[in-house]
């Protein structure tokens, strides 16, 4: 329904770029050469100053807004933020959203054909980090002529790419958005992960992550890992208000089919996963998570981890996100503050857990809309034209599964 | 919103470029106005929603918290100043807050509702809790729980070990020099740790 939407960048096309210069990755190997797929809305002032990279989550890509001529449904996944307009209005913002190496929606990974053997990587993609996202994106910031971002900006994993940002590259980012995120994962978040791992791995199809030659995909372990994931996105409230305890018959079955809605919810987002998501990326993505731990080089001090910035950050959480809750963004705020940072913190109230960074909620939009226009302020990106725009849809991630509803 | 008297008072005790914590900052113009004229860089705490996000659009670095907690969270001597501009009423633990505010400042400035006013003490005598422009509420919806005095401030201020480095009480703009205690409805304070 992108098609309608006026304040939509509209019909957008990928772009591809590749890069022979080996990238020498965190875990000591080297990828030789790699591709990323990218998409870019508003116009690049003649300052270049004006750069606003979006980095995704463990299932995001690099369509973040508008939609595409030939599939006008799919539409980005941050639209509802991104657009002329919109709260980073790409009337004055150059926005850039990029796949990360290791995903599975174009940019080189382990699905991908590695040159070398004439077949996909699988088990043999390597592990990459947070880090060395941060330094290939850099690599794509360069071929298109921008040494400094105005901002980076992400929710959940992106958040710890935009974080990276300013310690990786501290002259060449002036400002991080850092949402519902943390610097490292909790016991609890890596134990999920490894959960979800698990169901992957000892999927009978996964074949030691060489499933592509055997024509096969671990759909079921996707599925599972996804499955619990979802549950651990939403907020109890959220799946209480609902699903509640709704049957989809009238009384119980006594059997073990589907009969709670929030079964049928869950499998039918399980499956719809796993038929386009890469079971290796999925794999990637919570490793990346888990390594990640700025603190780790400076004995767990995170304000001397964070020193080396001269970004200013913009950090927020919500409520009633219980996998990156309130006090992992606080320890965030509190090290910036110890390192003398510029940071503004905003606890957002938002009933529908930690998704709520993608969802609409107009006091969360109006938080980025402001902070945003006091970047475009400092960048020399000009005021905002037209008046802000605050989507109104609601629970964008929920009316796949009204349509499967009704459709059944 | 109500004209803040306090606000030019405050901003002429801050040297430039000084370090500053502000306690419940509203939204935001205090510290928006120091960065403006005076090159200051610093914080604000503010608990409420709406206060954050207009503080946000004044540009000032903004931490959305419970004061208390929000306090904990800065080391020793970050701040040249803090200041708690008529806020310290609403305090649950006004001690605690000024103890905190000595320890991660160099120098605290406190502002209040003089609660011995003359008019305040007229409401009282005629039977009811004083509703006025520095106590707009009424006694059952007013978030100030711990309404003092000036002279009962610098009790306190002893009480905890702060050194009075300042201290006037100001009424619609104007410094109240005679019976300040009676014809003065803000109190303006400037301490640091003896």
């Amino acid at each position: 329904m992108g098609n309608i939407d006026p304040r939509s960048v509209g019909a957008v096309v990928p772009q591809r770029a590749g890069f022979l210069e080996p990238l020498i990755l965190k875990a000591g190997k080297t990828l030789a050469s790699y591709e990323l797929v990218y998409e870019t809305y508003g116009t690049l002032n003649a300052e270049r100053s004006n750069a606003v990279l979006v980095c995704h989550a463990l299932s995001g890509s690099h369509h973040v807004a508008g939609w595409y001529a030939e599939d006008p449904d799919k539409v980005g996944w941050w639209d509802n933020l991104i657009g002329p307009g919109k709260p980073i209005d790409t009337e004055r913002f150059f926005v850039i959203g990029v796949n990360n190496i290791g995903g599975c929606h174009g940019s080189t990974g382990p699905g991908s054909v590695d040159r070398a053997t004439g077949h996909p990587y699988g088990a043999a993609f390597p592990v990459v980090t947070v880090e060395d996202w941060v330094v290939s994106q850099a690599r794509l910031m360069d071929r298109l002529g921008i040494a400094r971002l105005a901002a980076a900006i992400g929710g959940s994993l992106g958040g710890m790419q935009a974080l990276q940002w300013t310690l990786s590259f501290p002259d060449r980012i002036a400002h991080a958005l850092v949402i519902a995120a943390a610097s490292r994962l909790s016991t609890q978040n890596i134990a999920f992960n490894d959960v979800a791992r698990q169901a992957i791995v000892s999927d009978p199809d996964f074949h030691g992550g060489n499933f592509y030659a055997h024509n096969a995909i671990p759909a079921r372990g996707l599925k599972l890992a996804r499955m619990l994931g979802h549950i651990t996105y939403l907020s109890d409230d959220l799946l209480t208000e609902k699903f509640g305890r709704v049957l989809k018959r009238t009384e119980y079955g006594f059997n073990y089919d589907v009969e709670f809605e929030i079964e049928s919810y869950l499998r039918y987002q399980g499956d719809k996963f796993a038929q386009v998501f890469d079971a290796n990326t999925y794999l990637l993505m919570t490793k990346a998570l888990d390594y990640f731990d700025p603190a780790k080089e400076t004995g767990g001090d995170l304000a001397r981890a964070l020193a080396a910035a001269k970004a200013g950050f913009f950090v927020a959480s919500f409520a009633s996100d219980w996998r990156f809750p309130p006090v992992r963004s606080r320890e965030m705020v509190r090290a910036l503050v110890a390192s003398n940072k510029d940071v503004t913190y905003a606890e957002i109230d938002a009933p529908h857990g930690h998704d709520a960074f993608l969802l609409d909620n107009p006091h969360y939009h109006r938080l980025v809309a402001a902070y945003m226009d006091n970047v475009a302020e400092h960048v020399g990106a000009g005021k905002r034209e037209t008046p802000l725009a605050l989507a109104a849809t609601e629970l964008a991630e929920m009316s796949g599964y009204a349509a499967q509803r009704e459709g059944s | 919103m109500m004209q803040r008297y306090d606000f030019e008072l405050i901003s002429s005790w801050i040297p430039e470029r000084s370090r500053v914590l502000d306690l419940g900052c509203g939204d935001g113009v205090l510290l928006a106005g120091l960065a403006a004229t005076r090159g200051v860089r610093g914080y604000g705490i503010e608990i409420d929603a709406d206060n954050v996000l207009a503080s946000v659009a004044h540009g000032v670095n903004v931490i959305q918290s419970d004061l208390e907690e929000g306090l904990a969270a800065f080391g020793d001597d970050t701040f040249d100043f803090v200041i708690l501009s008529q806020t310290l009423q609403a305090m649950r633990n006004a001690e605690n807050v000024l103890t905190e505010m000595l320890r991660v400042g160099r120098e605290g400035i406190v502002t209040f509702p003089n609660f011995g006013y003359w008019r305040h003490r007229l409401d009282i005598a005629g039977g009811h809790m004083p509703v006025s422009r520095t106590l707009p509420h009424a006694w059952w919806n007013t978030p100030n729980i711990h309404l003092c005095t000036v002279k009962d401030f610098e009790d306190l201020c002893r009480k905890v070990g702060a050194e009075i480095l300042d201290e006037r009480v100001i009424h619609e703009g104007r410094t109240v020099r005679v019976l300040p205690n009676l014809l003065g409805s803000l109190g303006v304070f400037r301490f640091r740790t003896r």
